[in-house]
């Protein structure tokens, strides 16, 4: 196990020893003190271990790495990532997972506003709340939400799939509860035991989707024209 | 983009080092303004007697005219202390109001930043660590305070353009965020008679809060009903005789992070704000929900 200090290296210093580091190296970040865009645009199986909290933009556009931040994060967590594991004990700030292409985000606690908006294909589960707009127009991926979900949940939402355990605020443009059937209830299974959650109850979960009545033009807007 | 900080004590240990926390949250908030930067600080108040905060673009000259002309009123005693381009005039509190409008009268180029018995301002141009090193922050005590680094985007970047406003006595706001209704709210009230020194959207919410509380609303319904009528993305910080409160806009887009320990309540605009504090590490940190009202009061 390597260790970066903040204390000793700088930001820069330490992103470009992750970037350029070896295949399966395991490193462990200290006194993060809230920096911003800390582990971004790592691109090989490696394991990063943060202690503390960190700022915006922590593990943006992840690639392969599985990276724990055992603190809170600030917005913009995980930001267009591609695969690999994100992994946070604490809180996180606005958009976590934005437009996240792949590989999944667990969060332990809660998740603010916009969680997972625009997600195209990423797994975010959070042990705790999300804040309003979450999967604000998700094309495609998992939202797995333990707590309660602020309000406009899924807005616009196309084909990415949200399990609320707890109560929902309000939903979104075109978001529609649907019927919970084993196939869902097996994925739901399957993306739970990927990241490794295990106390759960799947019969706590209700899902939600796309009524897909914004795909298409309306023909009784033509008239407008 | 601008930063916000603030810190309540709850203990001695933190009021007696409160200049010293403030200047070291303000200046991690560098980034997030970098063009002027302002605090407010709300020290012990001495019975009977009040402060006027005085600022001046050219010091030297006008505050000596401003101290020959108050000495030559045998019926005001007072103290004059300078701090670069501020001055804090501390006079009887019956006299308070008497003196400030002498003031406004017969020296235009002053400007009178705060009136009240704990609270003084301090705003300047420049970096928050040249704002926090010229007005020797770090050597001030108090229950608690609230700063601000500004990126100007709605008005010019000048001393009275920087963060806090004051709201009325003892109070004052810091504010990130743009509100798009201001105009029209600042004419509003300046048929209610409100005035105003800037053409900032900032200095409009300040007046707006004290507007409602001089018709007898409490802080909390004041902030909530900023809610209605103001039109923009915020986060406000509102200092006031006995603490401070945060409101975020309903959509939240500025962001806020709040610490408690049992020795201090603190604000950020991010963690990083924070990491200074002692204990951060085992405070309660979270994200205040938006349009919601908070306070914490002695």
């Amino acid at each position: 196990m390597h260790i970066l200090d903040f204390n000793k290296l700088s930001l820069r210093d330490i992103n470009k020893t992750l970037q350029e580091s070896d295949k399966n190296s395991f490193f462990s970040i200290r006194n993060p003190k809230g920096s911003h865009a800390l582990a971004v645009g790592i691109n090989k199986k490696i394991t990063v271990k943060v202690v503390g909290s960190v700022g915006y933009y922590c593990a943006g556009m992840n690639k392969f790495s599985d990276i724990k931040v055992e603190g809170s994060a600030g917005p913009g967590l995980g930001e267009n990532m591609m695969s690999g594991n994100i992994h946070v004990t604490g809180d996180v700030s606005q958009y976590a997972g934005a437009s996240g292409h792949g590989g999944s985000i667990l969060v332990e606690g809660n998740a603010s506003s916009r969680c997972g908006i625009s997600m195209k294909g990423v797994d975010i589960i959070v042990k705790g709340n999300v804040g309003h707009m979450s999967a604000f127009m998700a094309q495609k991926g998992n939202l797995v939400i333990f707590g309660n979900a602020g309000h406009a949940l899924g807005d616009s939402i196309y084909e990415a799939n949200i399990y609320v355990a707890g109560e929902v605020a309000s939903l979104g443009a075109d978001c529609i509860e649907k019927k919970m059937t084993k196939k869902h209830l097996s994925k739901l299974e399957n993306i739970l035991s990927n990241a490794n959650v295990s106390d759960y109850n799947l019969d706590t979960f209700r899902r939600f989707g796309s009524a897909r009545s914004l795909y298409n033009f309306n023909v009784d807007n033509a008239k407008i024209y | 983009m601008c930063g916000i900080v603030g810190l309540f004590a709850k203990q001695e240990n933190i009021s007696a080092n409160l200049g010293v926390h403030l200047s070291k949250m303000l200046e991690s908030m560098s980034d997030r303004g970098p063009d002027s930067a302002g605090l407010a600080i709300f020290g012990k108040p001495i019975a009977k007697r009040a402060k006027i905060m005085v600022q001046s673009q050219s010091p030297e000259d006008d505050f000596q005219k401003l101290k020959k002309f108050l000495s030559t009123k045998k019926e005001i005693s007072f103290s004059f202390e300078t701090h670069s381009t501020h001055a804090v005039i501390k006079l009887d509190v019956k006299q308070k109001d008497k003196v400030a409008s002498l003031i406004n009268d017969t020296f235009p180029n002053l400007r009178i930043l705060s009136v009240g018995k704990k609270m003084e301002i301090y705003k300047e141009v420049g970096r928050p660590a040249e704002v926090v090193k010229r007005f020797e922050i770090a050597k001030m005590k108090g229950s608690h305070g609230i700063g601000h680094t500004r990126m100007a985007t709605e008005s010019a970047v000048t001393t009275l353009g920087a963060h806090p406003f004051s709201t009325g006595e003892d109070q004052c706001l810091v504010h990130n965020g743009s509100l798009s209704n201001h105009n029209s709210l600042r004419r509003e009230l300046m048929r209610k008679e409100m005035t105003f020194e800037t053409e900032n959207d900032s200095e409009v919410a300040a007046s707006f809060i004290t507007y409602r509380m001089n018709s007898g609303k409490t802080l909390k319904e004041a902030l909530e009903s900023a809610l209605v009528e103001l039109d923009g993305f915020y986060t406000f910080v509102v200092g006031t005789e006995n603490g401070f409160g945060v409101l975020r806009d309903p959509i939240a887009c500025k962001p806020a992070v709040l610490a408690e320990t049992p020795d201090y309540v603190a604000f950020g605009s991010e963690y990083r704000a924070l990491t200074s504090l002692p204990k951060i590490e085992k405070a309660k940190v979270w994200e205040p929900e938006p349009a919601t009202v908070y306070f914490w009061g002695h």
